[in-house]
């Protein structure tokens, strides 16, 4: 029973139903009456759309229904967090390779796949852009038509915005020591093994939409207005998802699935190959200057950042990771001066999203890779110039912002002791440090309801998704422990906007720490109601009685919660319903629109070995320390933590997408899309927490599971230097790339 | 998928029937590793496909028959690994049949259909290049053997005539001891397609073979007879230049995702230098387990 | 039309008649045909084993498999590895050792955890890691997998 304790690790809430395949993914839900449908690509990135020749594909038995934009709404409805910029379907114009231009709905699978083959797409190749030179050329085509950019001073390119962070003046501040270097790091692709899956089926006057979206209530939204319905017309199923790491945030084809299944007057159910979610969703790829200078003490002079970051055809919600990641670039240090330049670059290429870690892993590699390379120069020892520059808990790194919120120091002092750092290394060793920092959520707002029942059982509601970061076990343990129900008395309701009351989103690590504030307050407001129930059935003030962790308080005893609840609701049973609000509102006069809630914090130490002829690089001991606030799970924040770490690997030494002259993804699917396997992983892996009850969620905790994927390709490469005295500002760290990098390095 | 019709013959004579009457309209299913992800990218369009696994011929079975073990095409890679006579007699195609994608390629993917696939990066050609396998094809016209170094063309392609199929794998046993090793190099440490697999056996009577594959349109194999590759002793540089001569057949692919031509042609010589000590310790005995 | 041929094969102990296609697999009949979604599917070629099951006592990816194949055959997949309303040592020890995050490669990884012990009962962690490399996590539980696999070894050596 201790085990379900706020701190104990109980065993996963759903967990049984993943382990005996019972679990219902929305690719394993099927309506009677459900349309399969197939998407119809064209096999080039950018392309005028001459003519679509939909006779064949219809002529064929099953098919039910074909559309193209010609069949949407005039103009073509358009969407996005943002921008308004993602029509529902291509409209005369496709612009990155796998925008769907045609969808088939059909009575099964092969019929809709070989009808989409017999859709016949008459098209003509245009000028296109794929990388960053070639988008920030002046005589590069545009992704984006001027003339829906008025009044945009950039319109004219195919930079769609352009931050400008930063404090001091860089310009005059003084350096003994400047230290410049661009570093890039590729396009890779959530792969969660789940494919995205998609259902719509008409219902009553409104719709029900089944989706692997991470954000219920966003889509329930985009769904609304798309389709002209009150949002209480619009049902958004959300069973778990099998992993979204940012993926599956934003709406995509959902609203193409809506209008579908609305016209054809029966379900419609689109699942993606993998093929498909690689053409569907992508990190951002960057290109990152960074200026750095320090004094010849290591005392950091100035940050001076140029920031690029190449996100795809449409915007998504690729401005904010692009915002969010680079106010942050100067890291958690003690910066006197700092400019920060971070452009969003449209490109003719799949459209470009959050991904762990939003944007900062990216530029974490550019920015502590500098600074590894500033201690290098300054002959420093990297912890202790991370240690001399680190903000103290309590000081503010970013003027004005939240303040160090983390006793940041420790964590990198058990990072350094668990690596050995400083101890001697074998020959042919390396070893590498570097800090991760993320801003949490800026914003947020999520409700809950939770409701006690005669016989102390309990039941949550939470609109927050699970999609294996183990939020349903986090949020019954506390309903469990503030009301004194065994674990396994407490049912988790979520993924259903018409029973579920509104949560915001899931990203950004926020759900701990918001919706478990929000579980919480719902708690307290029931056990205030206990509380009463208690004054009035012992005749007691209620001051003078206390109601928490499951125990009402009296003078002189203390009671489980259970033996005031039965008598207090007497005969007619009942139950006792609360409701909590986690609430934080936008802050218009903020760059992001708000001071950041929490931070996540992580320090990563490698020692790896490098097999100089052929550049292998095997990680002999990785080591990831984050900054908590409170393990309200010990065990999941173990397996989010190494998960994120694993991930982290994956884009330093094998993760890329591999393109053609004309933008094509050449490295569709899993064969030549390498993550890491169980083999892959390092020889020894070691995580640790930092606890110190400093957060602002239940209990203190802070929110986590993206810190460890912060800043693992800066620390390996750093680890890579030491052990062969190359330095390399370019991701992956493939054998080819490393033996390349070891065969050009300078005759000393 | 394309749709298609399926035939299951449980005789050789059945299934070669079945080829002279489709023709190029037939694929041969073994294990399905490599053809069901042709039929479903569209790379393989038959109006048939012939399932050979219940021919009775072809059962998976390893045996002895005069001086040579026998792999039938049925046999899947986790027989062969597992094996005892090819354990003892052949430990390079072990080696090579372990690599080849994970436990459950590896339960499917046949020897057969693993050559017969002729992809120029098939991990188990070199070893069989190297140990001198033959392969056996039936067809209309009768049997035949086909020395391995003869089969392969191209990618995709093999010296098997229209009509024909590949019934077994023969490797001679062994007439002189052998130390041999496999090698290769792939993006990850996990199952991967190779972008250079090596072998490279060297005899009691110090003759050195090296069989290589993807660095060209089909496996290599080179012979020294030289004695010089097998001589601890002899100089670097006479190393060297056998080596030169051994790889000049390389041509790797410029349009490779996989690797570079540079770093597959650099990655040759890394591996044949460490195949070739790998192999003279066995031979010798000498290598720890 | 489309020829379709009669098959019959075990799935988890239990006889199982479906008219196939050709050209569907056996993850196809096991998924839309038996609705034994338990089995997932990613990748379609062969590289994540979300569609891993046993058939004839080895593992294989059933997305490479024809339907017609297996005609005849034993399968097992993840709701046969323990009678309705049970889970196995092996399930219970991934629950325990938090070996499951999001679950999708779950079942996989669990079909080639349950093959590996029943012929390797006292297998090493590299064992154990090559055995699963061909059950891709993304979540990244590898492990916490590992763990989950030498904790039953161990238990049931007890």
């Amino acid at each position: 029973m201790s085990r379900a304790r706020i701190g104990g690790s109980p065993n996963r809430v759903g967990g049984i139903g993943r382990v005996t395949g019972s679990q219902q993914y929305v690719a394993d839900i099927r309506l009677p009456d459900v349309l399969e449908a197939k998407l119809v690509t064209i096999d080039c990135a950018r392309a005028r759309i001459i003519s679509i020749d939909t006779t064949a594909a219809l002529a064929l038995p099953g098919v039910r229904l074909i559309m193209t934009a010609a069949d949407l709404p005039r103009p073509v409805p358009r969407f996005g967090p943002k921008f308004h910029d993602r029509p529902v379907l291509a409209v005369g114009e496709t612009n990155y390779h796998g925008e769907p231009v045609a969808i088939v709905a059909a009575e099964t699978k092969d019929t809709a796949e070989e009808a989409a083959r017999l859709v016949r797409v008459e098209y003509e190749e245009l000028p296109a852009v794929f990388t960053l030179a070639a988008a920030l050329d002046p005589a590069a085509p545009l992704v984006k038509d001027p003339a829906l950019r008025p009044n945009d001073p950039l319109a004219g390119t195919n930079v769609i915005r352009e931050h400008h962070f930063g404090w001091g003046d860089v310009t005059i501040a003084s350096a003994d020591v400047v230290v410049e270097n661009t570093y890039t790091f590729p396009m890779v692709t959530h792969f969660a093994i789940e494919p995205h899956a998609f259902m719509a089926a008409p219902d009553g006057a409104g719709i029900a939409i089944w989706s692997t979206i991470q954000h219920p209530y966003v889509l329930q939204k985009t769904i609304a207005s798309l389709l002209g319905m009150p949002l209480a017309k619009v049902r958004v199923y959300c069973p778990d998802l099998g992993g979204g790491f940012g993926g599956k945030q934003q709406p995509k084809l959902e609203p193409l699935i809506a209008f579908t299944a609305l016209r054809a007057g029966r379900p419609v159910r689109l699942v993606l190959t993998l093929e498909e979610t690689f053409q569907a969703v992508r990190r951002a790829a960057v290109e990152i200057r960074v200026r750095t200078g320090c004094l010849s003490d290591g005392t950091l002079a100035f940050q001076d950042i140029e920031s690029n970051f190449l996100i795809g055809a449409y915007v998504e919600d690729a401005d904010r990771v692009v915002e969010k990641s680079n106010y942050m670039a100067c890291g958690p240090y003690r910066v006197p001066a700092s400019r920060i330049v971070a452009r969003t670059v449209l490109s003719h290429t799949t459209p470009s999203c959050s991904m762990r870690g939003i944007g900062t892993p990216q530029v974490t590699w550019a920015v502590e890779s500098n600074l590894n390379e500033c201690a290098y120069v300054l002959g420093l020892d990297p912890v202790e110039f991370r240690l001399h520059n680190l903000a103290r808990m309590g000081e503010a790194f970013i003027p004005g912002d939240t303040p160090a919120d983390g006793r940041w120091d420790q964590v990198v002092h058990k990072a350094a002791e668990m690596i050995g750092w400083g101890s001697p290394l074998l020959p042919g060793r390396g070893r590498g440090l570097a800090l991760g920092i993320k801003s949490g959520p800026t914003t947020g707002l999520s409700y809950s309801t939770v409701r006690l029942l005669a016989d102390g059982s309990v039941i949550i509601f939470v609109g927050t998704s699970d999609m294996g970061q183990g939020a349903r076990t986090v949020f019954a343990q506390i309903a469990a422990d503030e009301l004194g129900a065994p674990l396994d008395w407490v049912t988790v309701v979520m993924g259903d906007t018409a029973i579920v009351p509104y949560d915001q989103q899931t990203s950004a690590s926020r759900s701990t720490v918001l919706m478990g504030n929000a579980v919480l307050a719902a708690c307290r407001e029931i056990q205030a109601k206990v509380r009463g129930m208690a004054a009035r059935l012992h005749g007691l003030d209620e001051a003078s009685i206390v109601v928490e962790h499951g125990v009402v308080r009296l003078p002189g005893r203390d009671v489980p919660i259970i033996e005031v609840l039965r008598p207090g609701l007497g005969p007619l049973g009942g139950e006792l319903v609360g409701n909590g609000e986690a609430r934080k509102d936008a802050d218009p006069s903020h760059p992001l629109s708000g001071a950041p809630v929490f931070f996540e914090f992580n320090c990563t130490a490698i020692e790896a070995t490098v097999d100089e002829e052929t550049g292998d690089v095997v990680i002999v001991r990785h080591v990831t320390v984050s900054d908590v606030g409170k393990a309200l799970n010990p065990l999941q924040v173990t397996m989010q933590d190494e998960g994120a770490a694993i991930m982290g690997l994956g884009h330093t030494l094998m993760e890329q997408y591999i393109f053609d002259e004309g933008g094509r993804i050449r490295n569709l699917g899993a064969i030549d899309y390498r993550i890491p396997t169980s083999m892959d992983l390092p020889l020894e892996m070691l995580s640790a927490i930092v606890e110190n009850a400093d957060g602002p969620g239940p209990y203190g905790a802070k929110g986590m599971s993206e810190g460890a994927v912060l800043c693992v390709a800066p620390a390996v490469a750093a680890a890579v230097r030491q052990a062969t005295g190359v330095a390399i500002r370019d991701l992956p760290l493939t054998p080819e790339r490393v033996w390349r990098a070891l065969r050009d390095r300078p005759i000393p | 998928m394309h749709a298609f019709a399926y035939a299951r013959p449980t005789t050789l004579a059945e299934a070669v029937a079945l080829l002279e009457v489709h023709g190029p309209e037939a694929r041969l299913l073994a294990g399905g590793t490599d053809l069901v992800v042709r039929l479903r990218d569209g790379t393989a369009r038959p109006s048939v496909v012939i399932d050979v696994k219940r021919i009775a011929e072809l059962r998976p079975a390893i045996r002895q028959v005069g001086g040579h073990l026998v792999i039938s095409a049925g046999t899947v890679m986790t027989d062969v690994m597992e094996d005892e006579q090819v354990r003892r007699h052949f430990p390079a195609l072990v080696e090579a049949a372990e690599v080849v994608g994970s436990v459950q390629i590896r339960n499917r993917a046949t020897l057969a259909g693993n050559i017969c696939n002729a992809s120029p990066a098939a991990d188990t050609a070199p070893p069989l290049l190297v140990y001198g396998a033959e392969v056996v094809a039936h067809g209309a016209a009768g049997t035949r053997r086909i020395g391995l170094d003869e089969f392969f063309v191209r990618s995709g392609e093999t010296t098997l005539e229209p009509g024909e199929l590949l019934t077994a794998i023969e490797l001679p046993l062994p007439a002189r001891r052998m130390g041999a090793a496999h090698v290769r190099r792939t993006r990850r440490r996990g199952h991967d397609l190779a972008s250079v697999t090596l072998c490279c056996g060297v005899d009691e009577a110090g003759v050195t073979r090296i069989a290589y594959g993807s660095v060209g349109p089909r496996p290599v194999r080179a012979i020294d007879e030289s004695g010089t590759l097998a001589d601890s002793a002899a100089p670097a540089d006479a190393k060297a230049a056998v080596f030169e001569r051994m790889f000049a057949a390389a041509s790797p692919s410029p349009r490779s995702m996989r690797a570079s031509p540079e770093y597959r042609l650099a990655m040759l010589r890394v591996l044949g230098a460490r195949a070739l000590a790998t192999a003279i310790e066995r031979l010798a005995g000498r290598e720890r387990p | 039309m489309i020829p379709t041929y009669p098959i019959e094969l075990s799935v988890n102990g239990r006889r199982r008649r479906v008219d196939v296609a050709a050209h569907h697999s056996l993850l196809d009949i096991l998924r839309d045909d038996l609705e034994l979604t338990g089995t997932k599917e990613c990748c379609l070629v062969g590289e994540c084993g979300a569609c891993t099951v046993i058939l004839d006592g080895r593992t294989v990816d059933s997305c490479l498999v024809l339907a017609v194949e297996a005609d005849g055959a034993e399968i097992t997949t993840v709701e046969g590895l323990a009678a309705a309303g049970q889970v196995s040592p092996l399930q219970q020890a991934f629950l325990d050792r938090g070996a499951v995050q999001c679950g999708f490669c779950i079942p996989g990884q669990l079909i080639s955890a349950h093959v590996l012990l029943a012929g390797n009962p006292h297998p090493t962690v590299g064992e154990i890691q090559e055995s699963l490399a061909g059950n891709l996590c993304r979540c990244g539980c590898y492990e916490q997998i590992t763990d989950a696999v030498l904790a039953t070894a161990e238990e049931a050596e007890r």
